[in-house]
């Protein structure tokens, strides 16, 4: 398909001089890179939600993204997470430049490099914890069997080991949402993306989620997070905070 | 990091991870999470398609039965028997007669078996001399010769048919209907009818003729007695043949010139096994119609699965934002749904094919007739099934593929 070859995506690698060997390897830590985004929703009048974001998240980090309601962080997360395409700008994820792509080739992005956990968990009813979590591996071609190992070992990780042949229904709001976490890591993505996964939990429960998620990215996970929980937000390594479709202000909180 | 905006995109590929994938026995299991989790639902849609199959199979069944069962009835009565009638114009002395020497010249046809006829005989039967004579109970009276019984296919319920010797003499056999009307069960009783002032004694009593009914309500004289005590005459007015069954054309179409030299256009030849078939098949438009009605049920099963579709794919819109977040191609959603639409129907397809040969087994064992199930019947159940599973999945199944994934997950 001649279609294919065209929609292809560059590497930053190869977008960066030849010569710079610094620039390459910077290139090389960079998970995701935003440039000039711009978001808008038709209607009348149309609905600017992102207005010239620029982002770069480097491999390992942990972000938290705070800012009012109506700000556009669940867009800017839903761009990161190419569930929806940019009005303007660009973005590259883990090396490739993603306009260019095919509805197949996101998916394909999406299922391997990327994991999502969602405010309300989303964990799909008619399977128990290990095949939730398995459902991460399913659209990438994987055997059975391995695909219970690993969603065996994501549980295991999540410290859900002995819940794993749960329904979602027998389970609590934490628990569903730390399932839901292990179904976002079973891939071994490049990033994790989280929309105030405590948004329906207690604070305690919240915390312990936000304990795992932690535990992920001393492990090596590239984490960014939406949360409205201001005590949350003060754990994050690196806030970035919204306003109007704008990034006001980013900072790197060193310890 | 300008570099980005300005230079032209690669056309090199290699960090694009390998396509997304499902594999053959993972499409069975997504495609049937759905029905599980919604069993009762899942049973009431399947019902409509049961029911729609059920009717096809069973209409196809029955009607294959009796057909089966009709060709083995109509074998069994012989489909190589022929009946010549006597033209009904050209009557100058009154009633309508072949050639006196019919029979003889019809034996002499080289493939014919048998033959034999009857002639109208103008008297009535009583059981006894007191009855008021006229209460004849619709029963005629017929002269004929022994070869009678081969040439129809009559066989005795008591005694025996007229033979070369009792034709001459006051003997008569009664046809089935007659001997009940007349209370007369078996020869064995010597029982004695009146003919038009003379006592005949009864020496047989016949089985119901199937291919020659209307010789059911008749009694059968000898036609030398007939001719002496009734004045009736020696030609034939009805005449019955039996063939060699490959020649059957051949003998029909020389029948009417041998049976009537004298006005060879005019005798009726017919093969009676027709008639009965002919009765039959005016069942099948009631069969058309069955087939129409089980046809309407499908439709309307399919629509029915449509709805449930439409309906699936609303409530599930988040489960459908969540598969395509783990990796899901539009192409894979469009799957899920159309196999949960073709495995829904297939339920009700299976469903329905159980019930229809029930039916099917119910309807032979009451009617007491030949069973038998066409295979293609059963197939084009099921066949009929996923065709309908997937038309009404079709446009669902689309649908749920034209979810942007932004908006499948956002929260409603
Ligand atoms: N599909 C859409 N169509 C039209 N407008 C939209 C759509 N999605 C979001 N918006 C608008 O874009 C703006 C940003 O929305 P977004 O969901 O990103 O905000 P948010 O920061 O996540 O808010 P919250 O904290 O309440 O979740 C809002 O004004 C919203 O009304
Ligand atoms: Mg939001």
């Amino acid at each position: 398909m001649s279609g294919e070859a065209q929609a292809s995506g560059a590497t930053i690698s190869e977008l960066a001089a030849p010569d710079e060997v610094g620039a390459r390897d910077t290139a090389r830590s960079t998970v995701l890179e935003l440039r000039d985004v711009v978001k808008e929703y038709a209607g009348t009048p149309p609905v600017r939600a992102l207005d010239g974001v620029d982002l770069s998240v480097r491999r390992g980090e942990m972000v938290g993204i705070v800012g009012p309601s109506g700000s556009g962080k669940s867009t800017l997360l839903n761009l990161l997470g190419l569930l929806d395409r940019p009005t303007e700008g660009t973005i590259a994820l883990d090396g490739v430049l993603v306009a260019g792509l095919r509805d197949r080739q996101l998916s394909a992005l999406r299922g391997r490099r990327i994991g999502f956990i969602f405010q309300t968990f989303n964990l799909i009813d008619g399977l128990d914890g290990v095949e939730n979590v398995a459902l991460g591996l399913t659209y990438a071609g994987v055997r059975a069997s391995e695909r219970r190992r690993r969603a065996t070992e994501a549980l295991d990780r999540v410290g859900l080991a002995h819940r794993a042949t749960h329904r979602p229904s027998q389970l609590s709001g934490g628990e569903r949402q730390r399932v839901a976490i292990a179904r976002a890591i079973v891939t071994d993505p490049a990033l994790v993306l989280a929309d105030e996964p405590t948004g329906n939990l207690d604070t305690r429960t919240g915390d312990t989620i936000i304990e795992t998620l932690s535990e992920l990215h001393a492990d090596g996970s590239t984490i960014v997070l939406i949360t409205h929980d201001t005590a949350i937000a003060q754990r994050m390594p690196r806030r970035v905070t919204m306003r109007d479709g704008r990034i006001e202000s980013d900072e790197v909180v060193s310890r | 990091m300008t570099a980005l905006e300005t230079l032209e995109p690669s056309r090199g590929r290699g960090d694009l991870p390998r396509p997304s994938h499902l594999r053959p026995a993972d499409v069975l299991a997504v495609g049937s999470v759905g029905m599980r989790t919604r069993r009762l639902r899942t049973a009431l849609t399947a019902l409509g398609i049961a029911i729609g199959i059920a009717s096809l199979v069973a209409v196809m069944g029955i009607s294959s039965s009796s057909h089966k069962d009709l060709d083995a009835r109509l074998n069994a009565l012989g489909t190589n028997r022929l009946e010549v009638q006597a033209g009904q114009s050209f009557t100058p002395g009154g009633t309508p007669a072949l050639d006196n020497n019919a029979l003889a010249m019809i034996r002499r046809i080289g493939p014919v078996e048998a033959a034999s006829g009857i002639t109208t005989v103008s008297a009535t039967v009583l059981r006894n001399n007191f009855v008021n004579p006229s209460e004849t109970g619709g029963i005629s009276i017929d002269s004929t010769d022994q070869f009678f019984a081969q040439a129809t296919g009559a066989t005795m319920a008591s005694g025996q048919f007229l033979n070369a010797a009792n034709v001459n003499y006051p003997a008569i056999v009664l046809g089935a209907t007659s001997a009940s009307r007349l209370g007369i069960r078996s020869v064995n009783q010597h029982a004695r009818v009146y003919v038009s002032g003379h006592f005949f004694a009864v020496v047989g009593i016949l089985k119901p003729i199937p291919l020659f009914p209307n010789l059911d309500t008749a009694a059968f004289i000898g036609r030398p007695v007939a001719a002496t005590l009734f004045a009736t005459s020696l030609a034939p007015d009805t005449a019955f043949v039996v063939t060699v069954p490959a020649q059957l054309d051949t003998v029909r179409s020389v029948l009417a010139a041998t049976a009537d030299p004298a006005a060879p256009g005019e005798a009726a030849v017919t093969r009676p096994s027709d008639a009965i078939a002919a009765k039959q098949a005016v069942d099948t438009s009631l069969t058309a119609l069955l087939l129409g009605l089980g046809g309407v049920a499908l439709v309307v099963g399919g629509i029915g699965i449509a709805n449930v579709m439409v309906i699936s794919v609303l409530e599930r819109r988040t489960e459908i934002g969540v598969r395509r977040a783990l990796g899901a191609t539009k192409r894979h959603v469009r799957l899920q749904f159309l196999v949960e639409a073709v495995l829904l129907s297939l339920l009700g397809g299976i469903l329905g094919v159980v019930l229809g040969v029930g039916v099917t087994i119910g309807y032979a064992h009451v009617q007491d007739i030949k069973l038998s199930i066409p295979a293609l019947a059963a197939a084009a159940g099921l066949g009929a099934a996923i065709v309908v599973g997937a038309l009404a999945g079709i446009s669902p199944a689309s649908r749920a593929a034209r979810l942007a994934p932004a908006d499948a997950i956002r929260p409603l």
